[in-house]
Order: C-alpha cells, then structure tokens, then sequence
C-alpha cells in the first residue's frame, strides 16, 4: 500500500495532468484552434545565420502555397515546372501504391503495410531538394524517399510479399526496406534507434572531408525515446551536417501528440534548448518542405551545423494495417485538418502557374494506375507471403556473421531435413 | 465463472486488483483511452480514471524509470511494454534499478512493480515484434520472470504478480491471446471458448508464483515447456503417441524444481522446450538443473527443442519456429537414447 500522504491544509492538493486529445470518436472536429499563419509570412534567415536566429521559426510555420495555389515570400524555391511535375507524379505514385497494397495486404497475399497517406509532400520533396547521394536514415513512413529516387516500385513490392525478388531475402516486416545505392538505411521497427545513427554517419562524412550529408527522420510520438535526446547532443556537440526532421502528424498509434509533449512546446522548439538551428514547416506544402530542407543541406554542406525541422501534418490514415483508429479519434479529422491534401495543393499551384490541367492530370492519373499495377503484377509472379517460407531455407542462415559458425551450420541442416519431412520433398 | 480467451482474462485481473488496491497504476503506450493494441487494459481508464490508467510517451525507459519512482512512493505500477521486443531502451532501468534497488538498500526501498509485455513469435510480426527474451531477465538476480500459457493462469499469475512484494516480468504469448496453438500453422485457429482453461473465475483468485502445472501426466519422459510451447508439446505428444509427462513451468524464475525432479527422477528423460533462440537460452538453465540434480536417474542426455540462433525471419517464420517436426524428432531421440 501507499506511504500515507501528506496533505497539508494550507497547501493545494497536486493533481497529475494527463494530456486528452480534443476530439475523440462521436465528437466533431473542429481545428479552428490552430494558428495557421499566412504563406509568406516567416522570414528566411541566412544559411550561416547563428541557430539563435532561427529560433522564432520554431514557433512558426513556414508555408509558400497560399490559398489560391500560389508560392509567395522569401521562401518560395522558384522550382521549374519539369521539377513541380515530377514532385506531383512521385506523390501521386506513393497514393496509388500504398493503396494497392494495402489492399494486397487485405487480400492475403502480405502480413502487413503502413501508407503515408496525406504525408506524401513530405518524403517526395525532401529527397527531391537533397542531393542522389545524400544519406536518409528514414522511419517507416517515408517510402516516397525510394519513390522519388527512383528506386523500382517492383523490388519494393517484392519486400512487401517477402517473395524471391525480395533484395533483403524475406528478413525483414513488409515496408521494412534497405538500399544502400538510393541511399536509403535499413528501416527498424524499433522506434527512434536510426536519429542518433544518422548523426553518426553524418560525423563520419565531416571526419573523412566527404561533401554528403545525412537526414534522420523520426515521428512525433518517438521523440519520446531517448535516442532522439542523444542524436540532439551529439549533433550539436559535433555540429554535425545533419538534418534531423520529426515528421508531426499528431498520432502515434492511439496516442495524440500531446502524450509526446506537443501541448507544452512545438516539436521544433526543442532545437532551441540544444542550440540547433529549427524550423517549423507545413508539411503539406510541398515547396515549404523542398525550401526547408534545401536551406538546411545548404546550412549543413557549408558546415554551419545540423538544423531540426518539424514538418507539421496530419496521419490521415490507421497506424499500419493493424490498427483501426476509430476506436480512438474522431471521424472526419483528416478532411477537416486545416492545412489541406498536399497533392491536392501542389496540383493547384501547377493550374495557377498554367503548366497543369485537369485533361493532364487524369492522363496522368491513369499512367501512374497502369504502371503500379504492371509493377504489381511483375512482383507477384515471383510470390507473395502465403506462399513463401520454404524457397530458400540456407539463405535464412546466412548473414547473421559474415562466415557461418559450426552451431548454424548443424542448425541449417536440421531446419532442411525438418522441412524435406514436413513437406514430403526437397524445399525448392 | 466466465469464458474468457487469455486477454479478457488478463483485462480482469487488472480490474479486480484496481478495485481492491487503489495504490495500482496501469500505464503504458495505448493503454489508457485505447485500452493498448491487443487491449489488455480496455476500459480501464473509462473505469478508474486518467491518473490510474494512462498512455505513455513512446519511451520504455521512461515507463520503467517513473514506475521505479512511483514505486518509491509507495504506488504499485503495473506497466506495458507494447511489444518484447521495444523493452530494450527501458532495459537499464529494469537491470541496473528494478532489480536491484531492495538489495542496494538493505531492504528500505523495494519495487513492487509488474512489467507485462506481449511477446514470442507466430504472428508474422517479423524481426521487431517476435521475440522471445525471457532469458535476458531470468539472468538478472532480482527479478521474477512469469509466462502463462492459459486464461485461467494468466488472470491467476497476474493477481499474484501484482500482490509481490518484487518486481515480476510478465510475458504473454501473444500467439496464444486468442486460441491455444498446436503448432500446425496450416489449420484452423481454435478459440479459447472450446478449452477448458478459458473457464475463468469471476473475482479475486490467484495462481502461486513458482509453482509449475503437471498438465499430462505420463511415464515415458518429461517435457518441460512454457507459454505457447506448452500447447505445441502437448499436441506433439499426443500426436506422437507418447507417454509423455509435459509440465508448464508457469514461473521460469522462482522455478518449481520440486515438480521437475520428481517427474524426471520417475521418467528418466527429459525434453526441455522453447521458443527462444537456443545458445544460452532458459532451457540451457534448465538443461543443466537437470543434469545437475537427477544425473544418477537420466537414461538418455536431456535434450532442447527451441528456437535457430538466428534474427527472427519474417518469410521464415514456420521454418524457424519449433513446430511438430521438431518436436517429434526431439521425442524420438530422447526415447531411443
């Protein structure tokens, strides 16, 4: 039993605050509490500027698409049509493909999927203002970081379905992708181990005289962790060429953003107690995050210091396909979210500037639909997960130490000879 | 009595010990408004309130180092960690400061704490969400370690666990929440509601710590298993037709070494099973209590059925899993030795 307290008549009795999110389901949401600030509205300090400068930004929102579709203020990155074009087709691309496999996971054929959906500007456009060669140490929701490096949408099905195109031989949780040559590290589904890793590899660059730089990426809920607090020391302690984004979309599983520490301070503002340079950004504006980030790899590669950015967005969708958050928020959150559908905004600034119309994007629509169900149909005449498991039982021992070790050994005999008699034939 | 699958069951024991002792506090990530993502505290803080039952941030080492306060208090935490596998950055709290802080203070504080975790694989849950690290915490002194195979013990340890005066680590498989599991990935889950076990008392009961269950009795040899293992082996005896003796440790630490040595001083043999990967597992523990204690009464060596000392693979699961092809195997060898 408890000590017995000590209340004293002339003092108040203490009471714990726990964070309860606004809306819960059965509510109506309602977000006209968020200060949206207007495009145009935050200044742009220098690349070189000390991190105290961008301290206010913190607490602002960096946006450049207004309401009518176009880029104002300093921040605008006066990107050329072809670049525009090539962001919305990637965005539109990461939809169409996370709602084909999610459907794929629906049907049986994978275990499981997370979409990003509604976050897609964010991935797509920071990959598109860093360099091919920069490092991304991503979560598990920035598949548009492969997307908009080109990576093949086929070998990133064949992951999904563990299937033998799968590059990372059935190891890993669908989505869960590794590739080196893009640029991309290997996803854990521990959560916030690859922040203080992306320091790690951006120190390693300074310390070899290297020009590339590295991003780390972490959601809203995992900053919690305590690897996010070490990659915030050791980036500032090393000024590292780092850019560390926490993408905000308010959930974490069922835990609003408020369970993190949202209700106190914005996630940016966290840089200010470590003495890094922060930005607050919408996240659903493409040119704000391409801007963003362009500013920060230009602060990075010049070597004045890591920059975080909070990219401020909506987790429109469950968790993963195993969650079904109307159990826990209000419907109809997402179309009420005040910052608007990314693709559909960044569409609209390409009608505005007359390099896009409707007749263009349905042809569009209707390329990207074509080329992800080709893609889909090529991965699946290599497997889906139902059907694996017994393709390739050494390959399962092999990689866990660069030679394999007498114990495995006898192991990865016992495990074929256990499946030959399960299956009443040698496994292929 | 009601019909409660392993969930529904362990849902109740919290709400029966929170009603009884209102010093209990349930947090954890998702499971205060959510009730948690398998909803092991479902409705517990529409009941009890928001500073009884509460998420967390997503910070295992935060969980563990504010209940050790709590505990401290004079609160008695009884904390999730969503999955085995997300323990580790909470792991220096639980080692170096759950375990330890009776000992370092001569007794003047304690830890009366449950840390609970869904765990084992059989899911499809890939490497983050399958593992078996119950070893990890057997080897530290200071901790009890639980795994409850049923619904009926998973309530009843639970109570227990949380009326110790020490701080216990409660594993469930999670494989088993619904329905036990035979190991024949390839049939029909069967529900709790069709096994006897799910017979659950309504109320406040118990099931001792460090006692293990005899759940076949049987002269051939002696099958020691916990958690989900418990119903692989069970099957792959009957399966097999063998008179085998299978005991469900239930509490790997205290263990119950009484009901071990009499069962393997009758049979003489002794299978010990495991879901964990094998090098320096729970059954090597066990392995060696054996051989230790009953050297002069064995008429073969004691043998493990367990995990491949490998990452738990995704597409591999049945592969890796010890299944009923192991298992026979390791009953074949065990009698002809």
């Amino acid at each position: 039993m408890a000590d017995k307290s000590h209340p004293r008549p002339n003092r108040p009795a203490l009471a714990l605050h726990v964070p309860e999110p606004p809306f819960r389901p059965g509510d109506t949401p309602d977000f006209s509490s968020i200060k949206v600030p207007a495009a145009g509205e935050a200044p742009r300090p220098d690349i070189a500027a000390d991190a105290e400068a961008t301290f206010p930004l913190c607490t602002h929102l960096v946006r450049v698409l207004d309401e009518q579709g176009r880029a104002v203020g300093p921040w605008d990155p006066k990107l050329d049509a072809d670049t525009l074009r090539k962001m919305l087709k990637d965005m539109k691309t990461v939809r169409v493909f996370d709602d084909r496999m999610y459907r794929a996971q629906r049907q049986g054929k994978t275990s499981f999927y997370m979409k990003c959906t509604g976050e897609e500007a964010i991935a797509i456009a920071a990959a598109t203002a860093m360099d091919p060669e920069d490092m991304h140490f991503p979560t598990y929701r920035q598949q548009g970081l492969l997307v908009a490096r080109g990576y093949p949408l086929e070998t990133m099905m064949c992951q999904i379905y563990s299937n033998r195109g799968d590059p990372l031989q059935g190891r890993q949780l669908p989505i869960m992708y590794s590739d080196k040559k893009h640029g991309f590290f290997s996803i854990s589904g521990n959560l916030g181990t690859q922040y203080p890793q992306a320091v790690g590899w951006a120190m390693a660059s300074a310390i070899k005289g290297d020009s590339r730089i590295a991003m780390g990426w972490i959601g809203d809920g995992a900053t919690a962790e305590g690897d996010f607090h070490s990659a915030m020391t050791f980036a500032a302690v090393y000024q590292a060429p780092v850019i560390l984004a926490v993408v905000n979309n308010q959930w974490a599983i069922s835990s609003f953003s408020g369970i993190a520490g949202a209700e106190q301070a914005t996630f940016a503002s966290r840089a200010v107690g470590y003495g890094i340079a922060g930005l607050r950004v919408d996240g659903n504006d493409a040119l704000a995050v391409y801007a963003a980030v362009q500013w920060a790899s230009e602060r990075a590669r010049t070597n004045n210091g890591p920059t975080m950015i909070e990219f401020f967005t909506y987790r429109a969708e469950g968790h993963s396909t195993s969650d079904d958050p109307t159990g826990y928020r209000a419907k109809g959150e997402a179309e009420e979210w005040p910052l608007g559908d990314p693709i559909a905004r960044l569409k609209a600034h390409l009608v505005t500037l007359g390099e896009w119309d409707e007749e263009r994007d349905a042809a569009l629509d209707k390329e990207i639909d074509t080329t992800v169900r080709a893609a889909q149909k090529d991965a699946e005449k290599l497997g889906i997960l139902p059907q694996q498991g017994f393709d390739d039982i050494p390959s399962m021992f092999e990689d866990v130490y660069s030679e394999t070790p007498w114990h495995l050994a006898e192991q990865r005999d016992q495990a074929l000879a256990e499946a030959r008699e399960f299956l009443g034939r040698d496994p292929a | 009595m009601t019909t409660r699958n392993m969930i529904e069951a362990i849902n109740d024991a919290h709400r029966v010990m929170m009603e009884r002792d209102d010093s209990i506090v349930v947090f954890g990530e998702d499971v205060g408004y959510f009730g948690g993502v398998f909803r092991a505290t479902g409705g517990l803080q529409q009941q009890f309130g928001k500073t009884r039952c509460f998420d967390a941030p997503i910070s295992e080492g935060g969980i563990v180092g504010t209940a050790v306060g709590m505990a401290a208090y004079g609160l008695k935490p009884v904390i999730e960690i969503q999955f085995a596998d997300y323990i580790y950055p909470g792991y220096d709290q639980i080692v170096s400061e759950v375990a330890r802080i009776r000992y370092r203070t001569a007794g003047e504080w304690t830890m009366p704490m449950v840390i609970r975790s869904p765990y084992g694989g059989g899911i499809f849950g890939g490497q983050t969400h399958s593992q078996s690290p119950e070893a990890l915490f057997t080897h530290c002194a200071g901790l009890k370690v639980v795994i409850p195979s049923n619904p009926h013990d998973a309530k009843g340890l639970l109570i227990a666990a949380i009326e110790d005066p020490d701080p216990v680590m409660f594993f469930e498989p999670k494989r088993i929440y619904n329905g036990p599991f035979d190991g024949h990935h390839d049939r029909p889950v069967r529900p709790w509601s069709k096994h006897a076990l799910s017979d659950v008392p309504d109320g406040h009961y118990s099931v001792s710590l460090g006692k293990a269950q005899v759940v076949r009795k049987g002269e051939a040899l002696t099958v020691l298993a916990y958690g989900t293992m418990v119903h692989v082996a069970l099957a792959a005896v009957e399966d097999n037709g063998v008179d085998a003796e299978v005991i469900d440790l239930r509490t790997l630490l205290p263990l119950d070494m009484e009901t071990i040595e009499e069962s393997v001083k009758k049979t003489g043999r002794c299978l010990v099973v495991q879901e964990a990967t094998k090098t320096s597992g729970f059954a090597s523990e066990l392995a060696t209590l054996v051989q230790e204690r009953c050297f002069y009464h064995l008429e073969a060596p004691v043998e493990r059925v367990t995990g491949w000392d490998t990452p738990y693979p995704h597409a591999y699961e049945w592969v890796y899993f010890p299944g009923p092809v192991r298992l026979k195997n390791a009953l074949k060898k065990v009698l002809a030795a």
